[in-house]
């Protein structure tokens, strides 16, 4: 099953425009909030206004009108009825995943997201990077970690964030009504490339769903002409394995992204280059241009026809 | 009050001649260079409006940067690591050295004319803590020109800014100058403190006192308990990051969240700290507008009051998404609202009183109108984000900046500027433009509207905060292009305010009451502030008695002229303002300046590691602050003073009846919420731990502990008894029993050192054990001020100058003691008595 269509719309980062049930509901809050806040405000300025009307003589005021019924009693019924709503309508705190969901576990780095599955069927751990696949329909808990600074896992089609703290492990129960695909941002300061941290959600039918989890389980697409082979192997000569996993290549660090099938996917350096023609090659060679301070060099010195090479075989790489 | 004068005034004619003119001698403003060792309110306060305002122009600056920046989309004009240094010295800048100095700044200004003071109570401390502001704040504003400013937002979360992910100088340059600038904030909030309660005109009882004094008075209680959080919290992040003591750090023990409570416990008291004096402004100038006694005002006073209590539980709403207990969040969500109430008590009751009067069109109008549509507009939004599930989905966006923009340039900008145009006149006589006034107030106001309000929607739109760029495809385009433009309208209107201001501002009149406003400060006022202190029967004086001006100036209230020779103000009673005695005040020195410059570089040059020359520069403060100590508490110049016609009032006063006694009691306030705060941070630790002390770590035998406290029992026994003596009349054993608490004091702080030694902690090993330490480490810095202390007061005894009736130095010292008994007391029943409740 091939990714969605490319590239994507926008409105996908808005909180106005849901994606599930929960964050549906926020979106409706959002907008009691927002007409209830300019009803308010219209009236106050309506008195602010009449205030200034100009007249003959003082007008007496009642205090009592104005301090205990403006100033008290209005806002505390208010906000009274405000408080019981909202509280009716903020989803309970689970301890645990509910049976039937899906687990998977996402741990920022600066600047990426390490996502995590098991694949039931095999049994195996399958990782990628900056993408989260769900199944429509179904629920997911995500266990959220760091390892070095604050981040925090926001999409807000999906429903409200949460901070991503060193030292703990917070979660976040998500469910999509349908497919498609959006887009999220981590969303607290963590550095010099905060701002390009990104990560892009695709939902699919359940079936769909399983279909590309079976592929991600599999190992890496072996090269099959000998601009491929070249680029495997200017992969371990370039020393590339030091910081990626190719799973069946190269297994030996954790330290950057696992590239096993990076040609599936819809960016590259977390949401910041669209994965197009052309696009691995000017990221590995100019790494540091498009996203300066990533922990990742430019690979300046590489000539030509190695770096066609090293991209050709990591876009096979599906 | 009866007064003896045939009138019914408290003082009677002719005065004598060359009464007024020993009055200005007293007085008089140093000239040329010289006027850096003013120490008059009336100059400080002028130098500490205009550097707070240079601030605003500088963090304004460092805003528009920011502002072209995001103008378009992939934007390449600003590096994310040059962008990352603005947006972090924009928000600590505009917060830290812009908007409580600038509040407290004008309350140094115009707070003791309002109260009918000449001048604040502590002049050289306000001199002090104006200069170390100013140069620490300075030399900090110059890091962003050497590529060394902190980058890690205002608010300074580590792990980010801990050493690991922060290695360079900017966190420290953060850490120790902000870190100072909070103790120059503290000494003017106990300063204002003393004058609001020691300093008012007899007959101002509390309830006819302006509601600028209630403001400022709440306002600075809570800078006595909020920024103590920030100065523990700063303490500990800096102890990590230069010698590794893991507070923050998960992997050994530590918490990131604990900076988070720790700031926020300061941070969000500090945003009604710069509000209220702001509202204290609006209700002074809204009744002058409306030509009508302000409606509600003792609701206004118990609003005031309500938000400085309610503020202080709401912290936690800054973390809504940091996973906290879901309790404790609806909690702080309910309280959130709640603190609407009296905002909305305040708001109703301005609109109230435009109502019943008839409104004058002037430049403060404006800005008062503009200060209501927006905060208003802020503080909706503010109940908004208070509702849980909606702040899950707008923290840390865009939607935050417009509220938090709508509630401070709102809250306390407008009605900043409305207050310079409505007290021009009172600082030089002049009234600004009035046309010129709409066009500053038209373009600040569209300008600032068509910047932020469209960034509600960018937020919503999915914009998150603190970010130096934007992909084009997200919708945000158009917003942060508008945004941009209302930026820079804001701007040319603040520019066009300057070029007003300094056009006017150039030659100096005597001033009159242009909008017939009924309080104090609207008398004429000279270097001494108004010529006779006003006896007060009402809350609009200048309404109620339209002789007042007159009678005032021809010297026909209190205090007329000069007793001393030197610069004297009246206290009065804290609640009905009766007068209790004359104090004599410090006329103009070079010590704060030089204590000041050496604070600052005591503090820079150990952030760049000189030091050796750092170690100069607080060698230097302590002798200048030795020296200026030295001058003060001296006997008085005579038993009594006639202050009025037949009426005489002590000089100077002992003990609980002195207001330098109070001021250490607000001192202690603040030292023991710092420790408040340490003992939360290891508490917070402990809970975190499974086991307490953790595994590796271990507590002292109950002997060390025993001893400890023993000897810091001892050693306030001994103060008590040197206390007893000079009222005995027996001087000579004062010395030896001062030096025996000093030895008693210094023992204790040997054996807890050595206690903890021989069981073994390690500050780097575990949070736990940083904590221990850091609770270790602070009473030990009180240990060290005691020493400095205690040898001051022996040397004040051998020296003869401690008597009877000059006996400050004894009792100020005798208070700190005390408390440092209790504190370590205090530290050891937490340390070893938590592990049994673990």
């Amino acid at each position: 099953m091939s990714a969605p269509l490319l590239p994507l719309a926008p409105q996908l980062q808005s909180v106005l425009a849901p994606a599930g049930e929960a964050a549906a509901r926020i979106t409706s809050l959002s907008w009691l909030l927002i007409i209830g806040a300019t009803l308010i405000f219209v009236f106050v300025m309506a008195l602010l206004a009449g205030s200034l009307r100009r007249r003959d003589g003082a007008r007496p005021v009642s205090p009592r009108l104005w301090i205990l019924g403006g100033g008290v009693v209005f806002p505390l019924v208010v906000l009274t009825a405000l408080l019981v709503w909202t509280m009716a309508r903020t989803p309970g705190w689970m301890e645990r995943p509910p049976p039937g969901a899906l687990i998977v576990g996402i741990t920022a780095h600066m600047w990426w997201w390490e996502v995590r599955y098991r694949d039931s069927a095999t049994g195996r751990e399958v990782a990628l990077a900056n993408e989260l696949h769900l199944p429509a329909g179904r629920p997911v808990w995500l266990g959220l970690s760091s390892p070095d600074v604050i981040h925090s896992f926001w999409v807000p089609a999906l429903g409200g964030k949460m901070d991503m703290v060193p030292g703990r492990v917070d979660h976040l129960m998500v469910q999509v009504d349908q497919p498609g695909s959006w887009r999220g941002q981590c969303a607290e300061y963590c550095g010099e490339q905060h701002a390009r941290m990104a990560l892009h959600v695709v939902a699919h039918a359940p079936a769909d769903f399983d279909a590309w989890l079976a592929g991600q389980a599999r190992p890496a697409a072996a090269p099959d002409a000998a601009l491929l082979e070249r680029g495997r192997a200017a992969f371990l000569v370039q020393r590339c394995n030091a910081c990626h996993t190719v799973r069946s290549v190269a297994d030996e660090s954790r330290l950057g992204p696992d590239l096993t099938h990076v040609g599936s996917r819809l960016y590259l350096g977390a949401g910041t280059l669209l994965n197009q023609r052309g696009a691995m090659a000017h990221w590995v060679a100019h790494t540091q241009d498009v996203k300066p301070g990533a922990r990742m060099p430019s690979s300046t010195d590489m000539d030509a026809d190695t770096l066609a090479a090293l991209a050709a075989w990591l876009e096979h790489l599906k | 009050m009866t007064f003896h004068t045939a009138d019914g005034l408290p003082s009677s004619l002719p005065r004598p001649p060359g009464e007024v003119e020993r009055l200005e001698r007293a007085w008089e403003a140093p000239k040329g260079w010289r006027l850096l060792s003013a120490v008059n309110n009336s100059q400080i306060g002028v130098f500490y409006i205009a550097t707070a305002l240079l601030f605003f122009v500088l963090a304004g600056v460092l805003g528009l940067m920011m502002r072209a920046q995001l103008a378009l989309p992939d934007n390449t004009l600003l590096s994310a690591q040059t962008y990352n240094q603005v947006f972090t010295m924009h928000g600590t800048v505009m917060m830290f050295l812009f908007a409580v100095p600038v509040v407290e700044a004008i309350a140094v200004y115009l707070l003791p004319g309002m109260l009918g003071a000449r001048d604040l109570p502590f002049p050289r401390l306000s001199a002090y803590a104006f200069w170390a502001y100013a140069i620490g704040g300075i030399a900090f504003f110059c890091t962003i020109f050497f590529g060394v400013s902190p980058d890690g937002g205002w608010f300074m979360y580590p792990p980010l800014t801990g050493k690991e992910h922060s290695p360079g100088l900017g966190a420290d340059f953060w850490l120790l100058g902000i870190g100072f600038i909070e103790i120059s904030a503290i000494a003017g909030a106990i300063e204002l403190i003393i004058g609001i309660l020691f300093t008012r005109a007899p007959g101002m009882t509390l309830s006819r006192m302006p509601v600028y004094a209630w403001a400022m008075l709440v306002s600075a209680f809570m800078i006595v308990f909020a920024f103590p959080a920030i100065i523990a919290g700063t303490l500990l992040l800096e102890l990590e990051r230069a010698f590794d003591w893991p507070f923050f750090i998960a992997a050994r023990g530590g918490d990131p969240v604990l900076w988070q409570h720790l700031f926020w416990f300061f941070g969000h008291p500090e945003v009604y700290i710069i509000f209220l004096p702001a509202a204290g402004m609006v209700s002074m100038m809204v009744p002058a507008m409306a030509r009508t006694p302000l409606v509600g005002h003792r609701a206004i006073v118990v609003a005031l009051v309500a938000v400085g209590f309610i503020s202080f539980a709401l912290w936690a709403h800054h973390m809504f998404t940091a996973g906290l207990s879901r309790h404790a969040m609806l909690f702080v969500s309910a309280a959130s609202f709640a603190v609407a109430i009296p905002s909305a008590v305040q708001v109703f009751s301005w609109i109230a009183t435009f109502w019943r009067g008839r409104v004058q069109m002037t430049a403060p109008t404006l800005f008062l109108l503009g200060f209501h549509f927006i905060f208003v507009l802020g503080g909706l939004t503010g109940i908004m984000v208070a509702v849980l599930p909606f702040d899950w989905q707008v923290h840390d966006t865009y939607f935050i900046v417009a509220h938090l923009h709508y509630v401070l340039i709102g809250g306390m900008v407008f009605p900043m500027f409305a207050g310079l145009y409505y007290w021009a006149p009172v600082f030089n006589g002049h009234r600004l433009s009035e046309r010129c006034a709409r066009w500053v107030f038209g373009l600040m106001f569209g300008g600032f509207n068509l910047a932020f309000f469209p960034m509600h929607i960018s937020g919503l739109l999915g914009m998150p905060r603190r970010v130096y760029t934007y992909a084009g495809d997200l919708g945000w385009n158009l917003l942060n292009l508008l945004s941009s433009l209302g930026s820079f309208i804001l701007a040319l209107g603040v520019l066009l305010f300057f070029i007003d201001a300094a056009r006017v501002f150039r030659k100096k009149i005597d001033h009159d009451n242009p909008w017939n406003a009924p309080t104090l400060e609207w008398l004429p006022q000279e270097d001494y502030g108004m010529r006779s202190i006003p006896q007060i029967a009402s809350r609009e004086p200048l309404w109620d008695r339209p002789t007042l001006a007159a009678e005032v100036v021809a010297g026909r209230h209190w205090l007329p002229g000069t007793h001393s020779g030197g610069r004297e103000t009246l206290v009065t009673s804290w609640r009905d303002a009766v007068p209790q005695h004359l104090l004599v005040l410090p006329g103009d020195s070079w010590w704060p300046f030089i204590a000041a410059a050496g604070t600052a570089g005591f503090f820079l040059l150990l952030t760049v590691a000189q030091v050796v020359l750092a170690f100069a520069c607080g060698i230097t403060a302590i002798v200048a602050i030795v020296a200026w100590l030295w001058q003060t508490d001296q006997p008085p110049h005579a038993a009594t003073a006639e202050v009025a016609d037949g009426i005489f009032l002590p000089v100077g006063a002992r003990g609980m009846a002195s207001h330098s006694w109070w001021a250490m009691i607000i001192l202690l306030c603040v030292d023991a919420t710092v420790f408040a705060s340490l003992v939360f941070a290891h508490v917070h630790v402990s809970m975190a731990a499974e086991v307490c002390p953790p595994p590796g770590a271990s507590l002292p035998g109950a002997f060390w502990p025993l001893a400890s406290g023993a000897l810091l029992l001892a050693g306030s026994a001994a103060m008590l008894g040197a206390q007893a003596l000079p009222a005995r009349g027996r001087r000579a054993p004062v010395w030896a029993l001062v030096l025996l608490a000093v030895l008693c004091v210094l023992a204790t702080f040997g054996l807890d050192g050595r206690g903890q030694q021989l069981a073994g902690l390690s500050p780097t090993a575990d949070a736990w054990s940083a904590t221990v330490a850091a609770m270790l480490a602070w009473q030990g810095f009180h240990v060290a001020v005691l020493l400095i202390m205690g040898l001051y007061v022996c040397a004040r005894a051998w020296s003869g100058k401690l008597r009877s009736d000059a006996r400050a130095s004894l009792d100020n010292t005798a208070l700190l003691w005390h408390y440092v008994t209790v504190q370590g007391l205090a530290a050891m029943g937490v340390i070893h008595l938590m592990p049994l409740f673990g």
